[in-house]
């Protein structure tokens, strides 16, 4: 639905492109590389540096596949909880027009910039057992979050949910209202034009989004360890189990960033092509 | 022209700095041996445990106080990770852990100066909410309130395991903190009922929390060695530091700070 398919196709998945149109200045190239080999080489420090002999008897542990477990499903649920939240809100920033709107924005990109051990601090005010609306929630339901494998969802979902509705929003302004519009003419209710419209337009922006908050889930670790502690097979994810290895056994954490590293590039590099545009 | 102005500023700086040494050459520090040991001045490095933090800074203080020209800068954190960043290469003068475990590390990295010296002693209390509304008395309580303790892998946490041992109690916490710090702040946020934390820590946080004391903490004393770099940058420094700590005013500040001082 990207790209009509009558569209000619001089370079097919890019490349190959006229030579002098495409010659790249070392203006460019240089710090390209240079940026490049700095997101690069520390991982392949991990590479170089691993254990690999001793990889197999560190990694037969219960507690890595527990974690490792943990980390995949909480990430997703804060995926899903951030799309089923996240994607009205981004509509309300891009599409509706009311006083402190910039204000509003500004606040729910404040996770981005808060250090997350705070983040997680505020959620234990808020949601924690003595918390303001904990406390009310504690003795209606007999629910507390704190030390839960929800209240890992609610703080991973805390940290990842302003990736999505910032990348939903920039999609939503880029996407002519135009279609919107005349969806409205022709009959159709604003919900309607935005599950029918709307939301295939900016289908790509959605899920560009959500993996950006899935990967931000997966790594999130001081808002988590904060609200939900640490407990194996209930809250301790792949990024506490590494911390916390760390401790005793640099060895053993290598290892478990190895395997979380694998996940997440076989995963990333799995969605790439389904659900982010690559034009 | 250039050069010859800088020249100038140079020796005018140098002059400067001289007079500044001469004031303070004057003016001796007042502690113990002090008078004729090497001069000591730029800034002294210190990797210590997070439960130090309350007391050393307070030492940092009295410290520069008594020796002019010298700054004391911190670094606290958990004393695994403390050491895991000297073995790294980190320019540290001076180490304090929070167990010999943790400073064995270092020690076996071949990188400390001399043998470490345990210079104070720490051991658990309950750590609880203001006035102890659940009536706890001891360990044996533990296992039917919401509990935080330290994970096995710091300091604190292998105290822990110890202590409920001694005391034949099993407890299953509602979290395993990463250190004392955060087992503390689950209590004091009323996220938990009670926690295994430090003494000192009940002591530094006495507006907020209570401490219950147990008998087996006896079984669980955590002893706190301190040690000299061998590739200590400021290596006066170093020396003048550790001898600071074996000072009466050292050892008071300490002892109020709710640790045993050998």
């Amino acid at each position: 639905m990207s790209t009509p398919r009558t569209t000619p196709a001089p370079h097919p998945r890019g490349r190959r492109r006229p030579r002098g149109a495409t010659r790249v200045p070392a203006a460019l190239l240089l710090p390209a590389l240079l940026g490049l080999a700095f997101l690069v080489l520390p991982l392949l420090g991990l590479l170089i540096r691993a254990p690999w002999s001793a990889l197999p008897a560190l990694l037969t542990g219960p507690e890595v596949w527990q974690a490792l477990r943990l980390s995949l499903i909480s990430a997703t649920a804060a995926t899903g909880v951030s799309l089923l939240l996240g994607v009205p809100l981004a509509w309300l920033l891009a599409r509706t027009d009311f006083p402190g709107r910039r204000l509003l924005r500004a606040l729910v990109t404040l996770p981005l910039v808060l250090p997350p051990v705070v983040g997680g601090v505020a959620l234990l005010l808020v949601l924690g057992r003595a918390g303001i609306v904990g406390r009310w929630l504690d003795a209606a339901t007999g629910i507390t979050l704190p030390f839960t494998t929800a209240g890992v969802v609610v703080a991973e979902t805390f940290v990842a949910m302003p990736f999505l509705v910032i990348s939903v929003e920039g999609a939503l302004r880029a996407a002519d209202p135009r279609y919107e519009e005349a969806a409205a003419t022709l009959g159709a209710s604003r919900l309607t034009a935005f599950r029918r419209v709307t939301l295939p337009l900016v289908a790509p922006g959605i899920g560009a989004g959500a993996v950006l908050a899935w990967a931000r889930a997966l790594g999130e670790f001081g808002a988590t360890i904060t609200f939900a502690g640490n407990f194996p097979g209930r809250t301790q994810t792949m990024p506490l189990a590494v911390y916390l290895a760390m401790e005793s056994d640099p060895q053993a954490a290598i290892a478990l960033s190895l395997i979380l590293l694998a996940v997440s590039i076989a995963v990333l590099a799995g969605l790439r092509d389904r659900w982010m545009s690559t034009p | 022209m250039r050069s010859a102005r800088s020249l100038l500023a140079a020796t005018a700086v140098l002059a400067l700095a001289a007079a500044l040494t001469a004031c303070t050459a004057n003016n001796p520090p007042s502690n113990n041996g002090a008078q004729n040991a090497p001069k000591v001045d730029g800034t002294v490095t210190v990797f210590a445990a997070a439960s130090l933090k309350e007391s050393f800074t307070e030492l940092g203080k009295r410290f520069e106080a008594a020796y002019p020209g010298a700054k004391v800068s911190f670094n606290f954190g958990g004393s695994s990770a403390l050491a895991q960043s000297i073995v790294s290469g980190a320019p540290v003068d001076v180490f304090a852990a929070a167990s010999p475990a943790t400073m064995k590390t270092v020690t076996d990295a071949k990188l400390t100066g001399e043998d470490p010296r345990v210079f104070v002693r720490n051991t658990l209390e309950i750590a609880v909410a203001k006035g102890n509304p659940k009536h706890i008395g001891g360990l044996k309580d533990l296992g039917g309130v919401k509990t935080a303790l330290c994970a096995k892998e710091v300091p604190c946490g292998a105290a822990a395991v110890t202590a409920l041992k001694a005391a034949g109690v099993e407890v299953t916490p509602a979290t395993y903190e990463q250190d004392v710090k955060g087992a503390l702040t689950k209590v004091e946020l009323g996220e938990v009922d009670a926690s295994l934390v430090y003494r000192t820590d009940v002591k530094a946080d006495a507006a907020k929390i209570d401490g219950v004391e147990f008998p087996e903490s006896a079984q669980a004393v955590n002893d706190y060695p301190v040690v000299s770099l061998g590739k200590a940058p400021n290596a006066n420094g170093a020396a003048a530091f550790l001898g600071y700590l074996n000072s009466m005013d050292a050892r008071r500040v300490l002892t109020e700070a709710g640790f045993q001082v050998p």
